[in-house]
């Protein structure tokens, strides 16, 4: 049960998936991936991986705390934990059980866009998974005995998760700064003070409303075939109504931003000061053209690993920082977060750090980006997509993010080639138009002097 | 050889099933190991799979930060840190632009017992990438430069972690714990020894720890045994027969005592250390179910239930046989809402004694050992890195080659008794624990400021 870390998801999502036939570097053909809709609405993608006897089940729900009612942060997480305690046909933990009882592997997670529930079991289990996971969909049981017991739990999680480490209560105030209207400001697991107060009825009423067929995306990835997942899903998922239609996906939006803002924390348990700072930009879902791609290459080639610019020229060239990078959250229903951070190191400040970090985005603004780098960065990208296809649930966490958030199948295939067609240019235009300095948000961690 | 294992998983993984279902394709694939010895010797565990153009690689020196000589702590890790930071003629520049180019990926990580090489790379660009492997195995470079930047980032992290109570708490903890022995110490050294390392030192641990004596390698993906065989002489060859380690003893576990670590904080950090036992005792499956029971599953065992699921005491609570070269032993953890540490603790040891006194029940026991039996595959399998990982520590640990089918059988072989008599032997001493939370366990903001 986990509140979804951003850079898990960067990892994959930089790792693209799914090599289209156009992609030069080897001659394997990539898996067929296959998806179709039932009646009720639910969306189906197959991924098949038949090297080892394991299949991976996923349901994605496209509900996240971003769609939470004001007030109630941390709903959707906690609602997710809900999920486990028993329907109308199974005894609390009777899923779990079965899972434990052939040797599976199970978790969910929650994030701002979407909540997901996942299994990992050999392939002759899959139709128990989906048999528990299409009833739970509608006849979750909750009970008054079981709601105090799990919100203890989801405080914990929050303590162990935030309250307990200084970066992360950092990092939550700084993104209540950097959207200004937009509920991303609010982070996924909720508030403390009003994770409190959550009740039955505000699970039932979140349940009601948002855990339905036609809002749901399965995503099966491993030892499988198209077809039969389909058999499966029609008996078991196909047997689920459809329910009522939702309301479009409507958050409230950012207000134009002209200011620059700063967020310090100073804490006793600091040992060495870091600094980040944050853009407001489009993501794939709400980018134009080609500007998320543009994003998603500046990141890279600006902080993306050990050749980059700010590493190379912070940490090896001047050795004022112990790390530098770059960060692009591409992966968002609505508009999102681009971000770099860095350590300084011996004598050095975080105004040393600051001031260079600020000084590789200018010289992108002003002189744009090589050809040479451009490519290599291009290179890297491709690449990560063909690590990728090694792990099948990696596979399905891309589909399911990218479903959920607005994205497609066919734009998943043909990222590759938007990735290939993106400019010098382009990025450099990115960088100009987005990582302007009057608007971006910097967050100091601070040791108590 | 080929085939036992494909045969075994199928085999287990079909015995499972408890449900008829006719709608699924059989499993075609499954995971085949063969053993791979190249002209000069070397070994290495190898899976052939075409189905990604990738092959990960995987491979251990035993020896580890243990080998750090006195005052030298440290310097395991930080000969990690250097191994592409410039090899052969190729300066660290040089070198990793080669690595981005031939599109390859290479980590090190120095562990207590081993160090770990890892590389990940594109079939066609396999020889490339063994090439670069080889240099950074056999001719790592430690230019002066580097090692400087390298032992400042690992400086940084000390400092990090200097303010931190949870890793301040647990450093405390190891040294009582250990007392003396090696185990006690971190692994990234301090700022002090860090300070007096130098290329001399790390010449001379390289030279006497990585050799073809003390090393297990893996190999998952697209490349067959005869190709292997002469990767395996290109990077391993050269290597020295035989690795010079310094003896080191078997740690005396200091048990019976409490360590507190103070620190007003919302949440407290608990830890329980009993003892273990070696991973060759005859007992040592029925202790491994045992713990299972007790705290090692994801959503179902005795302290999972008791703690989280009945008084939503904590989100994350567990027990885990720890057996490494030098000691063993079973831990017990937890992070609990402070003001509740005292409880938390007290239900931990409830649940102790109910299983040392009672043991577990039949049922229990069979689906502890359905889960264990399965879950192998899952969480060892699932992927040509994880596989790689998998293989490297059952050839480190001279499992023999048909472990993994031999295991299933190890485990459905224990009985009730065998159970109560590990959870009697294991869980009836007293053990050592550590509480790292607010004085006298009351709930406190942590150290906010400003």
């Amino acid at each position: 049960m986990d509140v979804i870390r951003d850079f898990s998801l960067r990892a994959a999502l930089a790792a693209g998936l799914l090599a289209a036939a156009s992609a030069p570097l080897h001659a394997e053909d990539a898996p067929q991936i296959d998806s179709f809709s039932l009646d009720n609405g639910l969306q189906v993608v197959v991924i098949p991986d038949r090297r080892a006897p394991i299949v991976t089940h996923m349901l994605w729900y496209k509900v996240g705390s971003a769609d939470e009612d004001p007030g109630k942060s941390g709903i959707a997480h906690f609602f997710e934990h809900l999920m486990f305690k028993g329907t109308a046909n199974h005894g609390p933990g009777e899923f779990s059980a079965r899972v434990a009882e052939v040797g599976g592997r199970e978790n969910a997670f929650t994030s701002y866009d979407y909540t997901a529930y996942y299994q990992q079991v050999a392939p002759q289990v899959l139709p128990d998974m989906m048999a528990f996971e299409a009833d739970r969909m509608t006849n979750l049981v909750l009970t008054e005995e079981v709601i105090a017991p799990e919100r203890d739990v989801i405080i914990e999680e929050r303590n162990s998760r935030v309250e307990n480490d200084p970066g992360s209560l950092l990092s939550e105030e700084v993104s209540a700064t950097l959207y200004q209207n937009h509920p991303y400001r609010i982070p996924v697991i909720g508030w403390m003070h009003e994770i409190e107060k959550l009740n039955r009825d505000d699970a039932i009423d979140f349940y009601r409303r948002y855990y339905a067929a036609n809002n749901a995306v399965l995503v099966v990835a491993g030892d499988v075939d198209a077809a039969s997942v389909r058999e499966l899903a029609e008996a078991t998922y196909g047997k689920v109504p459809r329910g009522p239609d939702l309301p479009p996906r409507v958050r409230p939006t950012e207000p134009e931003q002209n200011t620059r803002r700063t967020v310090t924390l100073v804490d006793e348990r600091v040992g060495v000061p870091s600094f980040s700072k944050r853009w407001v930009v489009p993501s794939y879902t709400t980018g134009e053209g080609r500007e998320a791609e543009a994003l998603d290459l500046l990141a890279e080639v600006l902080g993306g690993g050990v050749r980059s610019r700010i590493y190379q020229e912070l940490v090896v060239r001047r050795g004022i920082a112990s790390s530098a990078m770059a960060y692009y959250q591409s992966t968002a229903l609505d508009d999102t977060m681009f971000m770099v951070m860095g350590s300084p190191r011996g004598e050095a400040t975080i105004a040393d750090v600051e001031k260079a970090i600020d000084a590789e985005i200018a010289k992108i603004a002003t002189d744009g980006v090589g050809e040479e780098e451009l490519e290599k960065a291009k290179k890297r990208f491709v690449r990560s997509m063909i690590f990728a296809r090694d792990e099948q649930d990696g596979m399905a966490r891309i589909y399911g993010s990218t479903l959920t958030t607005g994205g497609t199948v066919e734009d998943i295939a043909g990222w590759p080639e938007r990735i290939r067609a993106v400019t010098a240019g382009d990025v450099k235009a990115a960088a100009v138009r987005w990582l302007d300095e009057r608007r971006a948000v910097a967050g100091y961690l601070l040791p108590k002097e | 050889m080929a085939d036992r294992l494909s045969l075994a998983l199928t085999t287990l993984l079909l015995a499972l099933v408890l449900l008829v279902l006719p709608a699924l394709a059989p499993a075609r694939a499954a995971v085949k190991i063969q053993e791979v010895t190249s002209d000069g010797g070397v070994t290495a565990w190898l899976v052939e799979d075409y189905t990604v153009p990738i092959v990960a690689v995987r491979f251990a020196f035993t020896g580890g930060s243990v080998q750090d000589p006195a005052g030298k702590e440290g310097l395991s890790n930080l000969m990690t840190g250097l191994f592409d930071e410039g090899a052969g003629d190729l300066d660290a520049d040089a070198f990793q632009e080669r690595l981005d180019e031939v599109g390859a990926e290479m980590s090190f990580d120095a562990r207590r017992d081993a160090v770990y090489g890892s590389m990940r790379m594109l079939a066609e660009e396999r020889e490339a990438a063994f090439d670069l492997l080889r240099l950074a195995v056999t001719q790592p470079r430690f230019d002066a430069g580097p090692i400087e930047r390298i032992r400042a980032q690992i400086v940084t992290g000390i400092q990090r972690d200097m303010r931190d109570p949870n890793v301040l708490g647990r450093d405390q903890f190891a040294r009582a714990l250990y007392g003396d022995h090696p185990y006690a110490r971190r692994t990234d050294g301090t700022a002090e020894s860090l300070a007096g390392l130098t290329a001399e030192d790390l010449r001379a641990l390289h030279a006497r720890t990585f050799a073809r004596g003390n090393l297990s390698v893996a190999v998952v993906g697209a490349i067959d045994a005869d190709a292997l065989k002469v990767e395996l002489d290109r990077v391993f060859g050269d290597l020295p027969a035989e690795p010079r380690l310094d003896p080191v003893e078997k740690a005396r576990l200091n048990l019976a005592q409490e360590v507190r670590y103070a620190y007003p904080l919302p949440q407290a950090t608990l830890q329980l250390v009993y003892p273990g036992l070696e991973r060759d005792d005859p007992g040592f499956f029925a202790a491994f179910l045992m713990n299972h029971m007790l705290g090692g599953g994801t959503f179902s065992s005795r302290l999972f239930d008791e703690v989280r699921e009945k008084r939503g005491l904590a989100y994350g609570v567990g027990s885990s046989l720890v057996t490494s070269d030098y000691s063993d032993m079973l831990v017990i953890g937890t992070s609990t809402r402070a003001d509740r540490a005292q409880e938390a603790l007290a239900v931990i040891r409830d649940v102790v004694r109910e299983v040392a006194d009672s043991g577990v029940s039949e049922e229990e026991l069979a689906r502890a050992k359905t889960y264990l039996v399965g879950a192998y595959a899952i969480n060892n399998l699932d992927s040509s890195s994880s596989v790689a990982r998998t293989l490297v520590e059952l050839q480190k640990d001279k499992r023999g080659i048909d472990y993994i089918e031999r295991r299933a059988a190890l485990i459905e072989a224990v009985t009730l008794d065998e159970v109560k008599a590990a959870a009697q032997r294991l869980l009836t001493t007293e053990p050592a624990v550590l509480v790292i939370g607010p004085e006298g366990g009351e709930a406190a903001g942590a150290g906010k400021d400003g």
